[in-house]
């Protein structure tokens, strides 16, 4: 069993318990354990099944390539699905469940597709669920999905904080083992600002664990001594429990830092998005240990040896005591001899090399420990946990020579340089005989704009696997002296290093192991692929790796094959013959780790989702009740409901009143672009469909744009201000468009025009007095003459009104007699309140933004983005009568006379009112006869705008029929949701006081 | 005639810096380009010379900010605008300019304490280290438009109004106490 020893743990502090509940079973741990250690200590072997084959398995790692103990964290709103128990840090009240079982982690019902794992090879989904066809989406699919998924999703919202952060610097440094720490020195003695950033709590990488001193002193006084120089150092940040997780073009680097994730409710944000840009880029991210592959390499006890003397040394955590190490290389070796050190028992070392004669073999044979070579392991015996080893040849088939009883396995296969950083954005990779391994090429590095390095690679990760290469790599790349290196000389500087290691590669244990074993031989812990799969890829006709990938799911799962990948590729290059650089690597890319979707979403979430737009007048509209619709980033009121009352019935009566007495409207969000120069007129002419240059001042004109392709594209009245300046109104959603649009032109091609536009539209708050009481109230409110003699319409006019600064457009969207005011915002509210004040003696009542739907369709009028989507031009919708035909151009002038859009056949808008008075539903079709090539009804138009009109008490509606004005009084069908149609009667699109005799008193 | 309010009315944040909502301040925009009477008027409205390329000429309560290479934004009390615009107009005459009230279109903000910049760094990609003391930077918070300057220890920051609320939303985001960046 797995236990705490009484001595040691370098990390855990025995004066601070933690106390905490693995699937509801109390446990204790110490501060400075990981989750995982705290397991182990509590002789938590079992900590999860397999995806596929509900296998048992137990912790393999130490670091966040450990594919099998994901637990659910937390519960409620903080629970998180699919943590690492090797990368959490353990703190009192933490509770994790595993995942994947049922009922029960002990036993678990699925573990039977264990049994039938001959009849689930690779490609298995493939293959059996392709026939018959609609079976996968209706019967296959809900079911797989069902039994797969790892964690349990949260279904409550997340109680934490997450916010981003960005930084600047001109090296960032990824990794604060010796070399990171090193090259983070060394460029900050060049005088670079300087980020270095660590994963993990503490600094030091694998020093600690794996060596004694550096650079002449005892390891933990070095650290101490560069650490406290670095935190010195005003140009230097350091940042633990960060990882870079991607990197981009152009220095742009993502890290995620764990703020709180070990303090859960402190008021800390859980997770902070570091988004850095750093000048370059070294990534000092060391090497992840590779497990052999051998008939039973999944049962819990079998562990990295890295892992196994890092729970020994970090954390005082024995895995059992009795450690059989399995080996191709001398790095396990330190296992041994930690395991030794700590009183346990290693009954055996098997290594696969014919000969072990390093400084390290020696070292273990000078402690007793015996050590095989040439040897390897036939089979792991125990199902939930290791009871012992069966031994043979590795040079054979498995014949069994000997049985070890143990309670775990330490494995070596190697060591695999981490380099997903380097590779992100391009950078290519070298095959390593040497130390059977890809290595970053530092002739083929991803480049900055400037043809230089972006990312550098230092330390293990560069594939130096031995302190002394290390250290004299970071040196001799030149990091402190580099301001141009050119990837020549930092080549021949590389070459120079080399690392003393060798690992010859071991891709397969025994190297002639029967299918029987190799069916036991786990590849990919977490998606249950084997040796067997692979080659079974193979032997199907998959060459490429990045099928072969997709095929067997080999390092498809959340770990992304950071252990299985490398082993994979040996055994994919052996079953087809090739060398191992010619089957190639599959593609990394980023997140190198898992990052939470909340650490995306950083601040982003409740009130502050996206902005929202409010004008001076929207607490006003909340104290009244509103109903609000979002119409672009704003929200306005969609109608302003009373006790009691629907909204359509808030609607019905917002119109009627608005008809019969005063109706107002905040109509702020409407677009206002002032538009000043003297070439204002002539810009303007370009811009609109119609003439702007010849509207006299103190006079407004009804105006379309349109983009180049001829599409009604924005509308709106425009106002002469003065002699060279206009106001443009837009629509609410168009301001910040349209005036980008005019910048477009002026800046981009019509640059040498002398015009200068501004963007006022939140400079005013603007309000729509509307109705047969318009006029009273403006009277009463009063201070400038708003007479039908002084204002006609279609004019405005400067002046007060109650004391306001009010500029006075008479226009109308309504059909009613109709004021638009437009008030400094800073006052709007004020007056806003003025005139629901001053109107309630008018039978003044507020009204939204469906009413004044309803009231413009009742007119006719258009409204951009239902009369228009971007395939309408002004000619479909009738409005020949605003497009100048004098003018030499306009913008989609030309676009409209190309042969389909000047084609009399386009549907074209007419109004229709139903035969029994009802509402046709919203986007209706007019049928036609017959049906088309995909056996859909033939439709010859479409509804755009349909209401209720309370004023006329039927349904009204607009829409595009084909040929449509020449068609007046015909009866056409709509389709309707539930099937059946709806019969129509074609007429003129104005339902409402035709003359236009309302809006003219 | 009611007193000009603010969107946010004054409103303000305790965290590890406080943030505060002020104004409503005059604000013109000026655009004009290579006038030889430019300088002149932007003395004239505000008092200050003529800033440089993103920089941000201050003087007491007033102050001019370069915005783009033709748009400058002049800044003084509410109530001095009119006059300021006057001012503007007889200084360029009939030279080719646009200047326009902006004062109500904007909400201004006050980011204060030692950790100030950290509130920046969490909503602007501003490499706030290098930021210059007169300069006045255009960029983003989040999902909307910003100006900002250090100015008195603190940092001014400039918004639209429709989003002052979500601007303070993310302020006070930022702020809250625990959570400065070193």
């Amino acid at each position: 069993m797995s236990t705490r020893l009484s001595k040691g743990g370098r990390l855990i502090d025995r004066t601070a318990p933690a106390e905490f509940t693995f699937n509801g079973k109390h446990m204790r741990g110490f501060q400075g354990d990981t989750l995982a250690s705290a397991l182990l200590a509590n002789d938590q072997m079992l900590v999860g099944r397999s995806f596929k084959y509900h296998r048992p398995r137990g912790i393999v790692a130490s670091g966040p390539e450990e594919p099998n103990a994901l637990v659910n964290l937390g519960t409620g709103a903080r629970l998180e699905p699919n943590q690492r128990a090797t990368t959490t840090e353990l703190f009192d009240g933490l509770e994790a469940a595993s995942q994947n079982h049922w009922p029960s982690l002990e036993f678990d019902v699925g573990v039977v597709n264990n049994y039938a794992a001959r009849f689930l090879p690779a490609g298995f989904y493939y293959k059996t669920f392709i026939h018959p066809r609609p079976f996968w989406k209706h019967v296959f699919e809900p079911i797989i999905r069902r039994s797969a998924g790892l964690g349990k999703a949260p279904t409550t919202g997340d109680a934490d904080r997450y916010e981003q952060a960005y930084a600047f610097c001109d090296v960032l440094v990824v990794g604060a083992g010796v070399a990171g720490l090193l090259a983070a020195q060394s460029a900050a003695d060049a005088g670079s600002r300087v980020i270095l950033l660590e994963q993990a709590p503490s600094l030091g990488g694998r020093s600690p664990v794996d060596e004694t001193s550096v650079q002449g002193q005892p390891v933990d006084d070095w650290l101490a001594a560069v650490e406290a120089d670095l935190a010195a150092r005003d140009t230097v940040t350091i940042r633990t429990r960060t990882c870079a997780f991607g990197v981009y073009d152009h220095g742009y680097v993502l890290a995620d830092e764990r703020v709180a994730d070990h303090t859960p409710g402190d008021g800390r944000p859980k997770h902070r998005l570091w988004r850095i840009r750093a000048g370059r880029i070294i990534t000092a991210t060391g090497a992840i240990e590779r497990p052999l592959s051998f008939a039973g390499n999944d049962i819990p006890g079998v562990m990295l040896a890295g892992a196994v003397r890092d729970y020994v040394v970090n954390h005082a955590v024995s895995p059992g005591d009795r450690t059989v190490i399995v080996t191709n290389n001398d790095s396990a070796y330190l296992t041994a001899l930690a395991l030794k050190a700590a009183g346990l028992d290693v009954p055996a070392i098997l290594d696969a090399r014919e000969a072990a004669t390093g400084a390290l073999p020696e070292a273990a044979r000078a402690a007793g420990i015996r050590v095989l070579t040439g040897k390897a392991i036939a089979s792991v015996h125990g199902t939930k946990r290791v009871t012992g080893v069966a031994i043979c040849a590795q040079a054979g088939e498995g014949a069994v020579q000997e049985e070890i009883a143990c309670e775990a396995v330490a494995m070596s296969g190697g060591w695999s340089p981490v380099v997903h950083l380097f590779s992100h954005c391009g950078g290519k990779l070298l095959w390593d005989d040497g130390i059977s391994a890809f290595i970053p090429d530092p002739a083929r590095p991803p480049l900055h704009h400037d043809g230089t390095a972006m990312v550098e690679v230092v330390g293990a990760a560069a594939g130096l696997l031995d302190l002394g290469a290390i250290l004299q790599g970071v040196v001799s790349t030149g990091i402190s002296a580099r301001a141009q290196t050119k990837g020549r000389r930092k080549q021949a500087a590389i070459e120079a290093v080399k690392t003393s290691v060798s690992i010859p590669p071991v891709w397969v244990m025994p190297q002639g192991a029967p299918i029987a074993l190799r069916s036991k031989m786990w590849l990919d812990y977490q998606n249950d692929v084997k040796v067997s799969d692979v080659q079974l890829a193979a032997r199907e006709g998959y060459q490429s790796v990045e099928h072969t990938k997709r095929y067997t799911t080999l390092g498809m799962a959340t770990d992304q094959g950071k252990l299985s990948n490398i082993n994979g590729l040996g055994v994919l290059a052996e079953a087809l013959g090739e060398e191992i650089p010619q089957v190639g690597t599959t593609t990394f890319r980023p997140p190198y780790t898992p990052v939470t979707i909340g650490t995306l979403a950083g601040e982003a979430r409740g009130e502050i989702f996206q902005p929202l737009r409010r004008t001076p007048m929207h607490a006003s509209h909340e104290t009244s009740g509103a109903y609000f619709e979002p119409v672009g980033l704003w929200r306005r009121p969609y109608c302003f409901p009373r006790a009691g009352e629907t909204h359509d019935q808030a609607v019905h009566r917002e119109v009627l009143n608005t008809r019969q007495n005063l109706g107002l409207l905040d109509a702020s969000t409407l677009g206002k672009i002032i538009v000043k120069g003297p070439d204002a007129g002539r810009f303007l002419d370009m811009l609109y469909t119609g003439v702007m240059s010849t509207l006299p001042i103190g006079k407004c004109r009804y105006g379309l744009m349109c983009n180049e392709q001829g599409f009604l594209s924005d509308d709106g009245v425009v106002a002469r201000l003065a002699e060279d300046t206009w106001l443009c109104h837009t629509t609410s959603g168009g301001a910040d468009r349209i005036h980008g649009w005019m910048e477009d032109w002026l800046q981009c091609e019509w640059w040498d025009w002398q015009v200068y536009t501004a963007n006022v539209t939140e400079q005013y708050a603007q309000i729509a007095v509307v109705g047969p009481n318009a006029r009273k109230l403006l009277q009463v409110l009063g201070g400038m003459d708003v007479s039908k003699e002084t204002l006609p319409f279609m004019q405005w006019a400067d002046g007060t009104l109650g004391g306001f600064p009010a500029r006075v457009y008479r226009i109308s969207f309504s059909g009613e007699l109709s004021y638009e005011i437009a008030i400094p915002a800073s006052h709007g509210a004020a007056f806003w309140a003025a005139c629901i004040e001053a109107g309630k003696a008018l039978g003044a009542m507020p009204y939204g933004t469906e009413a004044l739907h309803v009231m413009r369709a009742e007119k006719g009028f258009i409204m951009i983005g239902d009369e228009t989507d971007g395939t309408v031009i002004p000619q479909d919708l009738g409005l020949d009568w605003a497009i100048s035909k004098k003018k030499a151009d306009y913008l989609g002038k030309r676009g409209q006379e190309r042969s389909f859009l000047a084609n009399p056949d386009r549907w074209k808008l007419v109004g229709f009112e139903t035969l029994d008075g009802s509402v046709i539903p919203d986007g209706a079709y007019v049928v036609a006869q017959g049906t088309n090539a995909n056996g859909q009804r033939n439709v010859q138009g479409r509804v755009t705008s349909t209401y209720y009109s309370p004023t006329l008490k039927r349904g009204i509606a607009m829409g595009l029929l084909n040929h449509g004005p020449t068609r007046m009084d015909e009866v056409v069908e709509f389709n309707t949701v539930l099937g059946g149609t709806v019969r129509a009667r074609v007429r003129d699109t104005v339902f409402y006081d035709k003359d236009g005799e309302k809006q003219n008193v | 005639m009611s007193d000009p309010v603010s969107a946010l009315q004054g409103a303000t944040f305790d965290g590890f810096a406080t943030i505060r909502e002020i104004g409503p301040l005059g604000m013109i925009t000026l655009r004009a380009k290579e006038l030889k009477s430019l300088d002149k008027a932007i003395k004239a409205a505000v008092g200050t010379k003529t800033p440089a390329q993103r920089r941000i000429e201050v003087k007491g309560d007033r102050a001019c900010g370069w915005m783009s290479p033709d748009e400058y934004l002049l800044i003084l009390p509410y109530g001095e605008v009119a006059t300021a615009l006057a001012a503007i107009g007889k200084a360029l005459g009939t030279a080719h300019h646009l200047a326009v009230d902006v004062s109500d279109a904007r909400a201004v903000f006050r980011i204060e304490g030692a950790a100030a910049a950290d509130v920046l760094r969490k909503l602007c990609p501003v490499d706030i280290d290098r930021l210059e003391p007169d300069e006045l930077r255009r960029s983003r918070a989040a999902q909307v438009a910003v100006a900002f300057w250090a100015q008195d220890g603190g940092f001014t920051l400039v918004s639209f109004r429709s989003v002052a609320g979500y601007a303070m939303g993310l302020l006070t985001h930022s702020a809250q106490p625990g959570t400065a960046l070193s």
